[in-house]
């Protein structure tokens, strides 16, 4: 995808949606964690803030659609130009969702706040488990950034890691529970957070997948990691 | 998608076409024509995509100095249409072409369209008659110029003639046809009309179309040869051409990009 178009302004247009699709990424990214940091220093401001501006995930979502839309019409797109149209058009839809997660998250910490019963220790283990799918979404976001193919095996593994860990402490949770009945709501909040966030890693999972088609033309979504021979 | 058990109607085998100015215009050519399928030939000005189709009803023989080499095979006869002996105006009458610009003859409509029969010495007034019909049929003509077969040709639009110019090339029961550019003529209806004419008439014929019209090719065909310079660049089926190509080249080409 080094060459240029005949045309430049069809250039200049897909350039456009492509910078659009990573400030949406980079947006997304910066909700979760003031959402994270809302929830673990049980700031309700920054839990507000983050619920406010899930309105400007889902407006870039729109307008991303329809320059895709516009181009699609316009330009008929083929080969690469065509699976990174496609690709977008499937990405935004996960960074939407991931917005979602993030201003649900956000929510949470509000209601956690004003019940006033902040129980920041029990959130350290979903903090590091939001750590690594923060990671894993830059990592996705980058490998679209550099049209690099290479990383979703890597994504996949830590995507992996981040289910083992929401199991585990699902376990944790039910033991909680049973010892004193009187932290099931508590708890409850907090598996919540940790499915959220678990969510969080499928999707940037998804998007380390469309950049693989986009690069390769290679579908390797429901593929066994083992298969992909990079 | 690609259909295996297709069979192949015919097939070019290490084509390669040397204009009289000893201009090598086709390099090694080998490629399939699948039986009841359209395949598109596509590629920028100059690379040899029309020396190819004209090979396949012996156009070139028209002009002397030019030279085949290597082989056409046409199934299930394996006949190769290239070789001295046949004759290619028994080839034409196989492999029959349609092309850019409407090309009537300043002849009536029913003249136009029976006038290959005539030359295959059909006498039978009543066996003209019906095959000017089924031809016209073919066409999707028949309902616009029953009531008036003995106008002129030149009377009809550009789009009618050029359907005109199809049900000629079919009356004669061609097993191939070529198409040189087709629509390149026409308003978007027509063109709309002979590609979907295209799609019917491959339930009986094999179609080999040249086009430069990338979305035509990505419209009407089953597989699809991008070519550069004379050679076979890519071959494969349309799907797999518009959406992943395998080589730089054909992905520059179909997206508009600079070489």
């Amino acid at each position: 995808m080094s060459s240029e178009h005949i045309y430049k302004q069809y250039d200049a247009e897909l350039e456009n949606v492509r910078a659009k699709v990573l400030e949406m990424g980079g947006l997304v990214e910066q909700q979760i964690r003031d959402a994270m940091q809302a929830l673990v220093e049980s700031n309700p401001t920054l839990a507000q803030t983050v619920v406010k501006k899930d309105h400007q995930v889902n407006a870039l979502e729109v307008q991303i659609d329809e320059d895709c839309g516009h181009i699609i019409a316009r330009r008929q797109p083929a080969a690469g130009d065509l699976r990174m149209i496609l690709m977008m058009i499937k990405t935004i839809t996960d960074l939407e969702r991931i917005g979602d997660e993030a201003a649900k998250i956000a929510r949470f910490a509000m209601s956690i706040h004003e019940a006033n019963r902040a129980w920041s220790t029990k959130f350290s283990d979903v903090k590091a488990m939001s750590l690594i799918t923060q990671t894993m979404l830059r990592m996705a976001l980058d490998a679209f950034a550099r049209s690099d193919e290479t990383k979703v095996q890597e994504i996949a593994a830590m995507d992996e890691k981040v289910d083992d860990q929401y199991q585990a402490s699902i376990r944790q949770m039910i033991t909680f529970m049973l010892e004193d009945p009187r932290t099931i709501s508590m708890t409850l909040e907090v598996l919540f957070v940790a499915k959220a966030i678990e969510r969080i890693g499928d999707h940037a999972k998804n998007i380390s997948e469309y950049v693989v088609y986009m690069v390769k033309g290679k579908d390797v979504r429901h593929t066994n990691m083992d298969e992909i021979d990079n | 998608m690609m259909n295996t058990t297709t069979a192949i109607k015919a097939e070019s085998r290490n084509l390669d076409f040397f204009y009289s100015n000893g201009h090598r215009a086709l390099k090694s050519i080998n490629m399939p024509l699948y039986e009841n399928k359209i395949t598109a030939l596509i590629g920028p000005s100059g690379c040899g995509k029309s020396t190819f189709l004209r090979c396949f009803n012996r156009m070139h023989d028209l002009y002397p100095g030019n030279k085949y080499q290597g082989q056409i095979i046409m199934h299930p006869d394996n006949t190769n249409i290239l070789e001295a002996g046949v004759d290619p105006i028994e080839v034409r009458m196989r492999i029959s072409m349609v092309f850019q610009k409407p090309n009537p003859f300043p002849k009536t409509i029913f003249e136009n369209v029976a006038y290959g029969l005539r030359v295959r010495d059909e006498k039978n007034k009543r066996t003209i008659a019906d095959k000017v019909e089924e031809a016209l049929k073919g066409a999707a003509l028949w309902n616009e110029v029953k009531d008036r077969l003995n106008d002129l040709a030149f009377n009809l639009s550009g789009g009618q003639q050029q359907r005109l110019c199809i049900a000629r090339a079919l009356a004669t029961d061609p097993e191939i046809m070529l198409f040189d550019e087709p629509t390149s003529a026409l308003d978007p209806i027509a063109t709309a009309n002979i590609e979907e004419l295209m799609s019917g008439l491959k339930e009986k014929l094999t179609i080999l179309v040249v086009t430069h019209n990338m979305q035509q090719a990505a419209r009407v065909s089953d597989y699809t040869a991008y070519m550069y310079l004379g050679e076979l660049m890519e071959y494969g089926d349309t799907d797999t051409i518009f959406t992943r190509p395998t080589r730089k080249e054909t992905e520059d080409y179909i997206t508009g990009k600079f070489g």
